[in-house]
Order: structure tokens, then sequence, then C-alpha cells
């Protein structure tokens, strides 16, 4: 064993910088997560607090302001996301080559600029009396909107702002999921006169399965930490209207400096995203028939 | 290819959906640059302009011989930038994020590389758990080790300074899953070839390996760069002091202090965005490549 060591002593040795790292800012962090949440951090001195901390978070109601609008936000921008994609994906792939790229590009360009600058320029639109958004429709002879300091209508347009940002990773995903179905596939189903709607029903969307998978799961992940969007355009407000659960670690964490409070808010958001992950991917391959 | 081959009317409909789409989808970049370049006192009106004057009106001013009416245009449309570069860190704060972005490419380049020559061509006990132990974490979503993330930075006493910033950046295990598999389809005749002409461990790595990872190379390092660049939270919590702000934080200090000048925010948020979008233009290819590795684990 030693000896075998000492023989792999190279592979040790080019792995260990990026294992240290790994282990000083990802394992240890890890840990941590489990220490922290059980914990309470005073000015002094740390203490042992037992489940304290997720006692607190289910009965605090700002908790749970945060984790509805998050389900808010999730349960409409996920879907949306993966249909949008699934949309435009099946209206590019038909198109001659340069178009393709074309509109690809016109779709991915949006997601390139951080949501940073994306929620800025949100911010921008949404205004009340000189932004885009009321001015088109004003034009279509609709009253205005008081977009972001209604708490009827802020939590709208953060969700209005990430649906009308196009999903482009998920076009691409679904243009090179496209394009690897075999064409065989498709002039036999011509033979057998089906249109192209049935086609596309019938042989695009069953194969189309682990794609469509793997964006619900990347897209619920995403929406279950927004978090950018609501700090730049409505800093939670107004009162809790738009408070995430992210923003609600951020604060507790490092406004209020409770970080066993934050600590366990962070596990509960781990869990639930895992258990959504693990259901989903329950849910779309259950049903899934693969006939070559 | 055509592979479901469309009537025309059909064609037509499908390039106008995606036309109008393309438009909507756009209109927010168009929007920052278009108020950044506004005349100071055309950013708030009604109607709004889309087209700002100095694009609208320059020429004919210029044509018609009012040669110091078009230059007001001009200064009035680089006023928020004037603005922007004179009276904020803007400049500092580019320059923190170049070099944070730079140096994490360059850093995940060569770690990852190496850890990945290791787990995919070498031979020592342990190599699989390791491996395991490192992607296992990979679905972890960042956002949940905030806290223990800040604690571990602070008792590093790196907070407030660019390492509290990078460091992370260095340690994301990705890189490692994506160039080992990358690096295991390199036949592995071609190390022995090369240990037989003498080569070391190390000049294999550097001279074998790595020639031939290039295309993998290329896809994480825009992925690596583009990830630094935009992040935004982590940022925000590992560094307070301006003079180590990235543009992301900065922008949010800018907007922060002046909640109402938009010309002055577009102006930032377009320094912001430019060099991404120049990144993606020029090496779309490897953005698409980057996105389709990663998701074929799915």
């Amino acid at each position: 064993m030693l000896k075998q060591i000492w023989r792999g002593r190279s592979g040790y040795l080019f792995i260990l910088p990026k294992f240290a790292l790994f282990i000083v800012f990802v394992f240890i962090p890890i840990l941590w997560s489990f220490l922290v949440s059980f914990q309470e951090y005073r000015v002094f001195d740390t203490v042992w607090v037992g489940l304290d901390n997720f006692r607190d978070a289910f009965s605090d109601d700002i908790f749970w302001m945060a984790v509805q609008n998050t389900l808010r936000y999730a349960v409409v921008v996920m879907p949306s996301t993966v249909i949008i994609a699934l949309i435009l994906a099946s209206l590019i792939n038909p198109l001659r080559r340069s178009a393709q790229t074309f509109f690809r590009a016109a779709f991915y360009l949006p997601t390139v600029a951080s949501t940073v600058v994306l929620s800025m320029v949100w911010r921008w639109i949404f205004q009340t009396r000189f932004g885009l958004a009321n001015y088109f429709l004003a034009s279509l002879g609709l009253e205005p909107i008081n977009w972001l300091h209604s708490s009827e209508w802020a939590m709208r347009s953060v969700i209005t702002m990430a649906v009308l940002t196009p999903p482009g990773m998920g076009v691409i995903l679904y243009l090179a999921a496209m394009s690897s179905i075999p064409d065989s596939l498709y002039e036999a189903a011509t033979i057998d006169g089906a249109n192209r709607l049935v086609q596309w029903w019938r042989i695009t969307l069953p194969l189309l399965k682990p794609t469509t998978l793997y964006l619900m799961i990347v897209s619920t992940i995403g929406s279950f930490q927004v978090f950018d969007q609501v700090m730049l355009m409505t800093q939670g407000g107004p009162g809790y209207a738009t408070t995430t659960i992210v923003h609600r670690i951020y604060q507790t964490a490092f406004r209020d400096f409770q970080f066993g409070y934050a600590g366990a808010m962070s596990m509960l958001l781990f869990f639930a995203i895992i258990v959504l992950a693990l259901i989903q991917s329950r849910l779309v391959t259950s049903d899934v028939e693969y006939k070559g | 290819m055509k592979r479901i081959r469309a009537s025309r009317l059909g064609l037509l409909l499908m390039y106008a959906v995606l036309t109008i789409w393309a438009v909507i989808s756009l209109i927010p970049l168009y929007w920052v640059f278009t108020t950044a370049f506004q005349q100071p006192n055309e950013v708030q009106i009604m109607p709004p302009k889309f087209i700002p004057t100095v694009v609208s009106r320059y020429l004919p001013l210029r044509l018609t011989g009012q040669k110091e009416a078009a230059q007001a245009l001009v200064d009035g449309a680089l006023e928020s930038f004037r603005l922007l570069f004179q009276r904020t860190d803007m400049v500092r704060w580019f320059m923190n994020s170049a070099l944070i972005a730079v140096s994490a490419t360059a850093g995940v380049l060569f770690l990852d590389s190496m850890a990945a020559f290791s787990f995919a061509k070498k031979q020592f006990p342990g190599r699989e758990f390791i491996f395991w132990l490192m992607i296992s974490t990979m679905m972890i979503p960042g956002q949940v080790l905030l806290v223990p993330m800040f604690m571990v930075v602070r008792n590093l006493g790196i907070v407030n300074t660019p390492w509290a910033i990078l460091l992370p950046q260095l340690s994301m295990v990705f890189g490692v899953f994506l160039l080992r598999q990358f690096m295991s389809t390199i036949p592995s005749e071609l190390i022995e070839a090369a240990r037989i002409d003498g080569a070391g461990e190390f000049g294999i790595y550097w001279r074998v390996m790595l020639p031939l990872a290039k295309p993998g190379l290329a896809t994480l390092g825009i992925l690596t760069f583009s990830a630094s660049w935009n992040s935004f939270l982590w940022p925000l919590i590992a560094v307070q002091k301006s003079e180590w702000f990235t543009l992301p934080v900065g922008l949010k200090t800018l907007q922060d202090q002046n909640l109402v000048n938009y010309g002055l925010l577009m102006s930032g948020a377009a320094v912001a965005a430019v060099p991404m979008i120049i990144v993606f233009l020029s090496f779309q290819k490897y953005f698409i490549r980057g996105l389709t590795l990663g998701g074929v684990k799915g």
C-alpha cells in the first residue's frame, strides 16, 4: 500500500493545489454549515442552541413571507423558462443555419449581461412616470401601474422581468438535443402520414425529455435562489412584499449578524431544493417510454 | 439542414414570432445604451426618445454646417460617462473586476487541468474516492453556503481583500469534472511515447496534455470568466470597502447613491455589459459548447 502511494506520488502532487482549495473553501464550509445552524453567535462566545434556530424559522412570519414570495416566483418562472425555451427552440430548429445562429445569439445575449445590469435597467423600465412599461401601457390606452412601489405589483414586476428575459441556456440546450434526433425517425413518420405537429408531439417532445428534466431542475434551483433582482429592484420591499429566501438569509446574516439563524434557513433552503429536484426527476422519468 | 419542412406561410409565421420575441428580449439591453447616450434633459421625458438625439441629429447638423450645435450634442451624450468616470470609482471597480476575472480564469485553467490530468491518467490509491468526494459537492448551490463561507474567509483574515473573492472562485470543482471527461478521451499511448522520449511528469502535462485539451480549456475559460465577471452576491458580502468593489457591487453602490439619475446608472450598466457582450460575440461557439457539455450529465 505504502509502496503504491509512493509510486503514485506525482498523481497526488498534481491534485494537491486544487484539493487544498477545495477542502478550505468547499468542504469545510459544508461541514460548518451543519454546525452553524445549531449554534447562536453572540458578541463574545458561541453557544449550542439545539434546534432553536429551526424553531425560530418556522415561527417567523417574515421567513414565511419570504418562502411564499419565493414559491410565487418559482411557480411562474420555472415552467415559463422551460416552455418558452421549448417553443423558441422548436421555431428556430427548422430554419436555415444562418438564421439559427442569429436567433440563438439574440436570445442568449441578454443572459450574458449580468442580472445586476438587467435588474438596473428593469428598475428604470418599471419607473412609474417615465418608465417604458407604463409608456407601453399608456399607448395601449391602459392605466399606469405602480410597479415597484406597491405591495400588490412589486413581486409581479420581479416575475415579469424573469419571464421576459429569454431563457438563452434552455434554447441552446434544446437546439443541441433536437439536432441529435436522427432524421430517419421523421422520415418514417412522414411515410406513415403523420403531420408536423403530430411528429413534434410524438417524436421530438418525448426525445427531449432528458433536456426538459435538466432544465426543470436547473431553473428550480435558480428560482429558489433568486436574489440579485430583488436586491437591486426593490430591496425586498415595499414592506416584505418581495423578500425572498436568499434575501432574508442575506439580511439576517449580514445586516443583523444572526449567523446561526441564517445558517438554519440556508439548511432548510438546501433541503427544499434537494427534495424538489428528486420529486421532479421521479415525475419526469417515471412515465418515459423509449421505443427505439 | 431542414428536418421538418415548413410551408412558405408557416416559415413566414415562424420568422415573425421569433423576430418579435427577439426584439422584446433585446429591448432592455437597447434601453441601457439608449439611456446612457441620451441628452441629460431628455432622459426623463414622456414620450421617451427611442433614438438618442445625438444619433438622429448629429449628421444633419454637421452637413448643414452647424458645427457647434453638433459638438454640443456629443458633449451632452457623453455627459453621463464623464460624470461616471470623474465622480465615481468606476475605473477602479472595472480594474478590480478585470483583475479578479482574469486571475480566476488563469488559476482555474491551471489548477483544474493539473487535477484533471491526474484523475484521468494517473494511478494512485484513493483516486476514485477523492474524485467522487469533490464531484459530489457540485450540485450544492453556493447561496446556501454563504454564512460558513464568510466565517472561513473571516478566520483567514482576508475579508475586504480581493483574495476573499478570488479564492472561492478558484475552488469550484466543475472544471475538474469537465476537463477530466475531456482528457479521458486522449489516448494514453501519447503519454507513454512522451515518457519514453524522456519527458518528466510535468513536461507530459504541459507539452502533451494541455495542447490536446485546448478546446476543453477554451470552454472552461469562457465559463469561468463570465461567471466571475458577473458574480454579485458573494463579492457583496466579502468586500465592504469601495477600494476592492467589483463592478456589480460598485453598480449597486452607484444606484444607492444616485437613485434617480438614470442616465448615470445606465452608463455604468453599459460599461459593465460591454466587455461581456464582446467576449460572447467573439467566443460564441465556446459558450454554446460549455452549456451543452454542462448539460449532458443531466
